[in-house]
């Protein structure tokens, strides 16, 4: 065998992440009295695609596991075995080690042997205390039963069926692996646990390993064609390369083909569509001098290039938009795992999950969320004697819901706990020295609890309470060009709002003008812009103070900054931007607003390097280069520099 | 690269091009594999608090690429922008920038033999960015090694951390 299997080995790990994340959900919603043969089928079927898959690439620690396991769901579904919550908590820590040995492979680092082998002995433990004394030799005789019934997953690739009762479909993703294989004959994988012929069976259709291949076997071929009618040619699932099963969202009885595509193939075409729209609206502006009869011609043909880019534009950024399920989808376990070690009684309800959002994004996403979670059902919700005595039902609720506002998506996780108890976060702060007084309005002192080393946990749990989390947090949903905000009423519960761009690759941004030089302001950080009068501005050892509402500002002056040459020197004269990023709020000072615009962010530091109070640059519509300025960094460079006056 | 390589491969064992241009007085020249291109100069977008040489950033099909001004760098010459200024176009280590220069005069092809040791001492001209000194047509053109150049410090185009990761 002289074909390169190495290549094969990310779509391997890329399709078992997802057959595992498909066992995981099936597992979750499976009703243990009364289990859907469906769901077993597919759970079954998920196992039996990893253990084919890693028998291949001789991934012997995934084979052995998974094909214990797959023995005991053979059983489940054959309801020769009856499902208990322990088994089925058995299995789901099955996935979890499976999950541990597949990265373990991946990075090559060390296999978790220990949880392998005790995962194996707990496993064939159940399947001892099921009656039966020869366990494997009878999964193959059972495999071999099921064959003929429903055993979709023989020969798999090619055919996909759009099943409504099977929308998180361990097929399809058993397709991808086998589309990218080449396949038509059968051939069996070197099962070492297999002593049965027959198990070859259900691993027949792998094509590939012909040169030590088992002679063709007539079921294989056979359950092929009893496959269920409404068989489609699918060529392949996910847009994305490390993406997990999309198909979750999709419409079941909506024939769709999908390909897998790299994503640096298609953040080249974001790039290119990004040049594109820069050169349609140089275009434009060139359409703009032309006059006569040509002219009108050439605006109308403008016209349409504009609306052609923009679809172009539109449904390549589509192209990178995954649905917020996919990180929404771990939280079912995540949530029944823990209200179980908790002893609390958690229901989550998950709201909008097929709203889109950035690949890049949804990545970036899981830490905070998850932490976010946990943290609402640790502090949050209460036990269920608390929330009896005080008047609620039992069991809590926490909603995830995500929704899309203009050009921001806003993720939320809402409890209906105890909500945050502003005394004591008011005390904690008074500790740590974060504050001096407590006039303080509700929202500033949600806002303590992301300081760093901040938690008002009376004690530390292995859940939450080391006041390291909040901090990670919102350092991470900034560092995503997001904010995140609290809401919180005591006894009714706590909600913590995430807004987020839709994506990093192009930014809302409003165009000001200092000086000859344009710079772009994220519209995200904007709070107002005016023009200032005079009795609005004071002077604090000669820097200049905004004075609104109420509230002093400080003032920066964006042509001192950017050191331009000239702009408007006196701030009653220009406009004043009020700016918010994580902490700080600011006005900025420009000459003029020139106007609302989507930019593509492009990288400085590509060619150059960092350049302080800078997020990156863009190209106008005239091919000139404007820096897109960043609000965080413009604070902090302002408070160092003031820090080294103050030292000088 | 493949371009000049092909060129030179056939006519002498070490025989090397290079890009000749004129800065103020004085004629400089670059290895030619690390040119990409030569365009007229064009206006930049200032980048704040920037070293005075370093002219700004400016839109190169997409790519933001900064443009130093040798000239300033070097101190040689009046740093004037007119229709003739002409910036050359690097790619160094995956980076594109561009210098301004006051123009560019030839390709010169060198072996390494005629390629001379710049005088020990009296030229304030730092030797670590000098591959050496040659003599075409009877005047003496200064051998820029302009990868160094541009990695270095000195220019500050780079990051700290980037230029480590350049070097290794």
């Amino acid at each position: 065998m002289n074909v390169d299997v190495e290549q094969f080995h990310a779509v391997f790990f890329d399709e078992s992440n997802e057959h595992l994340q498909a066992m995981e959900d099936l597992l979750m919603t499976l009703d243990v009295d009364n289990p859907d043969s469906e769901a077993l089928n597919s759970i079954f079927r998920a196992a039996h695609s990893i253990k084919g898959g890693s028998g291949i690439f001789g991934f012997d620690a995934l084979t052995g596991l998974t094909h214990v396991m797959e023995t005991l769901l053979d059983r489940a579904r054959n309801q020769t075995m009856s499902l208990s919550v322990e088994i089925v908590d058995l299995f789901l820590e099955t996935v979890d080690t499976l999950n541990a040995t597949l990265q373990a492979y991946k990075d090559g680092g060390e296999l978790p042997s220990d949880a392998i082998n005790a995962g194996i002995d707990r496993l064939e433990a159940v399947l001892g205390s099921t009656g039966s004394s020869e366990p494997v030799a009878q999964a193959g005789e059972s495999d071999d039963v099921l064959a003929e019934s429903e055993d979709a997953d023989d020969g798999f690739g090619f055919f996909d069926f759009d099943d409504i009762a099977e929308p998180a479909t361990a097929v399809d993703a058993t397709d991808d692996l086998f589309g990218d294989l080449a396949f038509g004959a059968e051939a069996s994988t070197d099962n070492p646990q297999a002593p049965d012929g027959k198990e070859t069976d259900d691993i027949s259709g792998f094509g590939f390993f012909d040169d030590e291949a088992l002679p063709a076997q007539p079921a294989a071929s056979q359950s092929e064609k009893s496959q269920p009618a409404p068989v489609t040619p699918k060529q392949n699932v996910t847009p994305i390369a490390k993406g997990k099963a999309v198909s979750q969202t999709k419409t079941p009885a909506k024939e769709s083909g999908s390909i897998r595509v790299d994503t640096y193939k298609i953040d080249g075409m974001v790039n290119l569509v990004g040049e594109l729209v820069i050169t349609q609206s140089m275009l434009s502006m060139i359409g703009n001098e032309v006059d006569g009869k040509a002219g009108e011609m050439l605006q109308t043909a403008i016209d349409e290039l504009q609306r052609n880019t923009r679809e172009i534009q539109e449904s390549v950024m589509s192209m990178r938009m995954l649905p917020v399920n996919m990180t929404f989808n771990r939280f079912p376990r995540v949530v029944r795992d823990l209200s179980q070690k908790l002893g609390k009684q958690v229901k989550l309800v998950i709201e909008g999950g097929a709203t889109e959002i950035d690949k890049s994004l949804i990545e970036k996403l899981v830490d905070p969320l998850t932490h976010l979670v946990r943290n609402s059902i640790d502090h949050g919700i209460e036990s269920p004697e608390t929330r009896q005595a005080a008047g609620k039902p039992a069991s809590g609720t926490v909603v995830l819901s995500a929704a899309q506002k203009g050009s921001s998506i806003i993720i939320s996780i809402q409890d209906d706990g105890a909500g945050l108890n502003r005394e004591r976060i008011l005390n904690k702060a008074m500790e740590n020295g974060l504050i001096h007084s407590d006039d303080m309005p509700d929202s500033d002192i949600w806002k303590l609890i992301f300081e760093p080393g901040f938690s008002t946990a009376a004690e530390v749990t292995d859940v939450s309470g080391r006041g390291v989390g909040m901090d990670v947090v919102r350092r991470n949903i900034e560092s995503i060009g997001g904010r995140i905000e609290i809401e919180s009423k005591v006894g009714e519960g706590s909600s913590f709002n995430i807004h987020l761009p839709l994506t990093l690759a192009i930014v809302d941004g409003m165009c000001v003008a200092v000086g000859d030089q344009i710079f772009v302001v994220p519209l995200l950080n904007i709070i107002e812009s005016f023009q200032p009068r005079a009795e609005q501005l004071q002077s604090l050892s000669n820097d200049n103070v905004l004075w609104i509402r109420g509230e002093y500002w400080p003032l920066v002056a964006l042509h001192e900054l950017m050191d331009v040459e000239g702009a408007i020197d006196a701030p009653e004269e220009g406009i004043v931007v009020l700016l918010e990023s994580g902490k700080k709020r600011f006005g900025v000072q420009v000459d003029a607003l020139l106007g609302q615009q989507q930019v593509v962010i492009k990288s400085l530091e590509k060619h150059y390097r960092k350049v302080a109070g800078v997020a990156g640059a863009t190209i106008m519509g005239d091919g000139k280069v404007a820096l897109i300025l960043d609000a965080d960094s413009i604070a902090q460079t302002c408070q160092d520099a003031l820090k080294q006056e103050a030292c000088a | 690269m493949t371009e000049a390589t092909l060129q030179q491969s056939p006519v002498g064992s070490d025989e090397r091009e290079y890009l000749s241009f004129v800065l103020g007085k004085e004629y400089y020249a670059i290895d030619i594999t690390t040119v990409k291109e030569i365009r007229g100069y064009e206006a930049t977008t200032k980048i704040a608090n920037a070293p005075a040489f370093i002219k700004g950033v400016l839109n190169l099909r997409g790519d933001i690429v900064p443009i130093v001004d040798l000239r300033i760098k070097f101190d040689v010459g009046e740093p004037t922008y007119n229709e003739f200024t002409i910036v050359i176009m690097l790619h160094v280590y995956d980076r594109i920038v561009g210098v301004v220069v006051d123009g560019v005069s030839d390709v010169v092809r060198l072996t390494e033999a005629e390629v001379l040791p710049p005088p020990e001492f009296g030229v304030a001209f730092d030797s670590q960015y000098l591959l050496g000194l040659a003599d075409v047509d009877d005047s003496m053109v200064i051998l820029v090694n302009i990868e160094k150049l541009i990695t270095s410090d000195a220019l500050a185009l780079v990051d700290n951390s980037q230029s480590a990761a350049l070097a290794g």
